[in-house]
């Protein structure tokens, strides 16, 4: 229990964090939103799951990824094409020149299934996929890196242009992956269809649940010795490497984590969106997954949640009616966060709210919330 | 004599940096438990030579072995893994963890990633910690975050983060700089016993403190070496008071 | 026979597409100068590059649009007058960025560069706002129209010459600046060194001013050299910041020989191969081709080695 309670809740201060989200997300939201503003809410926790990722890889590891969109975009990719896959039977396509393949292949005059579309028939290959690949493409690039020691801004530049290279590739082979509009028109997840209503609530719950998940496992890891280690290697590289340890092997770790992480978000994006296209894979959504981060607070799991709702609403609420304010708030929240704010939604609650909520539950618990020594907890506490 | 007794033996080693000979046609030898300071005028290739040793800089030519392993051939943390501990020159300590777990970190179990992440706290490491942080008077330090320790404290931990790893060979880079005399003292008293057990290393400027703990000196100068032998015989050499010691 | 074409006509070719390649070689030359002298000597960051090529951009578009409506007969001579002005704009703009901004996040480069990168949002809007969203270009003065042939099969624009002449010359200027000059001294020496500069009493905060906003007014002729070639619009700056980066990185952060010669590979790479495939493979290839040379070498092609 005391392992349960420590490792994967993150004591009482990450317990009681936690708690507040799962009430937010499976209670609050829900009660209180229709199902179209529920389904947005949805899509806006998708992109947490990118948001978690970089508080693994940037705010503990120190490493700064400009291109988790192209993870996301994997995982998006592989769930859209076993949907589409399943949209096109031959029944459903008998009007095409080909039937039985996907619309766009058709109008791009392809007759053949492609090979590497092949395997997407089936709902287990798919799943492998959504973890294997951008596994095996994060474990590649990063062993190429990483073991050449090439870190900071070079691999961020270098991250950036392979979202870049990704994007104009998945553009430009309009006949293999449905080029700039993407895969769309998506109809049923093994004969279940996901675009009723229900569907839609049940989807929003079980990627509730993956992001609680997520969050969960990433406490258990930085409550390890890696953990530590991630800090460590962020802040004196090369004292840990003349500790006896292999820097790389733990940055290729990190990134890989961080890219199955990305592309679960991207699945359960396509499950409830019912469409992935280029526009996430890119330069662009990729920063703006690093700002979602930054808001929430590099350090904080949980904040990156938060980061990820509130940029996110923001963006829907302005970028309608006021589209030209919406870009300067954006740049603005960039600089700001850099500049003034750099621990983000979590610094805030640290600073302002937590001594109150202290207060407040130490009259439940009759114990003083200084059980462990001052300054591990604190950094528990943090790093949360 | 053959360089199987030896700790290291380093022969020939040269390394150039865009023509310029840091260290040109090196020879030195350490002995088991014997403590080595090497002394010698800015520039004369110190730090250079430690850099080599532990990986961080590659030789252009020469070898490095340490019991009979080649170490030019090894990365980093493989020479950390075989026996061999460095310590920087400004104290590099992990400022944000604790002093407990600035030590737990450099424990040598949990080094793979899947080690590190399955890595207990028992008591064997509780134990040891304890003796290390016993031996670099910190023990009642032990919960106060490292960025806060004095700046000689800092380079005791380092000492301790490296002896908790057990190394056969330590090499300290001017361990005493920015410290206080009676800190100077202490941190004497900890080389001198820690040497029992393993060789070590010096980089100084302090004569004072060299004469100290010295076993042997070795002077460098442009790379190579001036003079070697013991604190009297290298301080009455004419060549080094020539060069170091004064004009 | 190679590809259908005879050798002599794939000579031509390549020829013509060097020289269009040419012109993409200035403008990327530029930038990279621009960001060479930021990034290479300060380790600033600045996303918003691009956007400094685009006020370049939108002053010769403004400046001809006054010359046209004003001063009709000055037609043929306001461009140069233009450039000049581009690179004070562009220069002033800078120097006020670093004083609001870049001073405060010198030794965070992360942290630098995504502050520049919302810097760069809130520029584009600012353009979009005043100029709109549609691409504009300014009226190009009569001498840079046009094309010289010196043989039947080589057509070569006169603009794309202009804009390389430009482009020698600052480039020139730059680099005997930065090495022979008293300011390029200053430059170096707070590079290597800040606090012996600063004890020598060099300016060091002024230095970094000056060095920034320089950076800044190249991006701006840039810009200039950026007219002759496509249309202005607020995002135009973007397509190249990524190339830019790639150019600076890959010579060498440190080098401007090596500047010169990465963005004269890159740029004649891509547009050799863009002949050869279509626009996007071309492109394609030629980042792949970067990224991998960049894991064989880090350093980029030209670096020495120094003690860490």
């Amino acid at each position: 229990m005391n392992t349960l309670y420590d490792r994967w809740l993150g004591g009482r201060q990450g317990a009681i964090g936690l708690l507040l989200l799962a009430l937010l997300i499976f209670i609050i939201l829900p009660v209180f939103l229709d199902i179209y503003r529920l389904n947005n809410v949805g899509k806006y926790l998708t992109y947490a799951f990118a948001a978690v990722s970089l508080v693994m890889l940037w705010g503990h590891a120190g490493i700064l990824s400009l291109g988790q969109g192209i993870f996301f975009g994997v995982g998006g990719y592989c769930m859209a094409m076993y949907l589409k896959l399943e949209a096109s039977d031959p029944a459903s396509t008998a009007r095409q020149t080909t039937p039985g393949i996907p619309d766009f292949m058709d109008w791009n005059q392809i007759t053949q299934l492609p090979l590497f579309w092949e395997p997407f028939h089936s709902l287990p290959f798919t799943i492998l996929a959504i973890f294997v690949v951008p596994a095996v493409l994060a474990y590649i690039v990063g062993a190429a890196m990483f073991k050449r020691r090439v870190g900071g801004v070079y691999f961020a530049i270098i991250t950036q242009a392979i979202a870049a290279i990704l994007t104009i590739l998945v553009v430009g082979q309009q006949g293999y992956t449905g080029g700039i509009n993407g895969i769309t028109d998506l109809k049923t997840l093994h004969g279940w269809n996901i675009n009723t209503d229900s569907a839609k609530y049940i989807l929003y719950y079980i990627n509730g649940v993956l992001l609680v998940g997520v969050i969960l496992l990433c406490r258990y890891i930085l409550s390890s010795k890696l953990g530590r280690l991630l800090l460590a290697m962020r802040d004196k590289e090369d004292r840990v490497r003349f500790s006896g340890y292999d820097v790389s092997n733990f940055k290729i770790f990190v990134f890989s984590l961080s890219a199955i992480i990305s592309a679960i978000g991207g699945a359960m994006f396509t499950l409830q969106v019912g469409f992935m296209s280029p526009t996430f894979v890119g330069i662009v959504p990729s920063i703006e997954m690093v700002i979602l981060a930054a808001v929430g607070g590099r350090l904080s799991l949980i904040g990156a949640v938060y980061g990820a709702l509130l940029v996110n609403y923001g963006k829907s609420a302005f970028s309608e009616t006021f589209p030209a304010l919406w870009l300067f708030l954006m740049g603005g929240l960039f600089i700001g966060v850099v500049m003034f704010f750099p621990n983000g939604l979590a610094g805030l609650y640290q600073t302002y709210l937590k001594p109150s909520v202290d207060r407040f539950l130490d009259k439940f618990t009759r114990k003083s919330s200084a059980v462990k020594p001052a300054v591990l907890s604190e950094k528990k506490e943090v790093a949360e | 004599m053959s360089n199987t007794d030896f700790v290291l033996a380093i022969e020939d080693l040269t390394v150039s940096f865009d023509g310029f000979k840091a260290v040109d046609g090196l020879n030195l030898y350490v002995d088991k438990n014997e403590l080595r300071v090497v002394i010698g005028p800015n520039g004369a290739g110190k730090t250079t030579v430690l850099d080599m040793i532990c990986g961080k800089t590659k030789a252009t030519s020469g070898s490095i072995k340490f019991k009979g392993m080649e170490l030019t051939k090894m990365a980093e943390h493989q020479i950390v893994r075989a026996g061999v501990g460095r310590k920087f020159q400004t104290p590099s300590i992990y400022e944000n963890l604790s002093v407990f777990e600035n030590l737990e970190i450099s424990f040598p179990r949990g080094r793979t990633v899947f080690g590190a992440l399955m890595f207990k706290r028992t008591d064997d490491v509780d134990q040891r910690i304890h003796e290390v942080a016993d031996m670099i008077y910190l023990s009642d330090l032990l919960d106060k975050e490292a960025g806060l320790l004095s700046h000689g404290q800092k380079q005791w931990l380092e000492i301790g983060m490296l002896l908790i790893q057990d190394p056969e060979l330590l090499m300290l880079d001017e361990p005493v700089a920015g410290m206080s005399v009676r800190e100077r003292e202490q941190t004497a008293d900890l080389l001198n016993r820690i040497c029992q057990d393993r060789s070590v290393i010096v980089i100084e400027h302090d004569m004072e403190f060299v004469k100290r703990i010295a076993h042997k000196v070795t002077v460098l100068h442009q790379g190579k070496i001036l003079s070697q032998g013991t604190m009297e015989q290298v301080q009455s050499d004419e060549r080094v008071i020539e060069v170091y010691l004064g004009h | 026979m190679l590809f259908g074409y005879s050798f002599s006509d794939l000579g031509s070719i390549l020829v013509m597409q060097g020289f269009s390649g040419l012109s993409l070689f200035s403008v990327l030359l530029l930038m990279a100068l621009g960001l060479a002298i930021i990034f290479g000597q300060m380790g600033v960051i600045n996303m918003a590059h691009g956007e400094f090529m685009t006020i370049g951009a939108y002053s010769i578009y403004v400046i001809s649009k006054i010359t046209e409506q004003y001063f009709p007969g000055f037609m043929a001579y306001y461009f140069v007058v233009a450039i000049i002005a581009a690179f004070v704009i562009a220069f002033t703009v800078g120097y006020f960025v670093e004083f609001l901004l870049i001073r405060h996040l010198y030794r965070r480069p992360l942290d630098t560069l995504l502050a520049t990168w919302g810097l760069s949002l809130i520029m584009q809007q600012i353009f979009r706002s005043v100029f709109g969203g549609r691409e504009v270009s300014p009226t190009l003065p009569d001498w840079l129209m046009g094309s010289w042939a010196p043989t039947p099969n080589i057509d070569i624009p006169i603009n794309g010459l202009f804009v390389m002449l430009i482009t020698l010359v600052v480039t020139a200027i730059v680099i005997l600046a930065l090495y022979k000059s008293r300011w390029g001294l200053k430059v170096r020496a707070t590079t290597q060194n800040r606090m012996m500069a600063g004890a020598v009493g060099i300016n060091t905060q002024k230095v970094d001013r000056m060095t920034f906003a320089v950076g800044c007014g190249v991006a701006g002729i840039a810009g200039a050299a950026f007219t002759t070639i496509a249309s202005t619009g607020p995002t135009s700056g973007s397509t190249y910041i990524v190339d830019t980066f790639l150019v600076v990185v890959f010579g060498g952060a440190a080098s401007l020989l090596g500047t010169v010669a990465s963005a004269f590979t890159i740029s004649q790479a891509q547009s050799i191969l863009t002949f050869f495939m279509t626009n996007a493979m071309g492109k394609v290839v030629t980042l792949l081709a970067i990224i991998v040379i960049l894991m064989l070498r880090p350093e980029g092609l030209f670096s020495s080695k120094v003690r860490k």
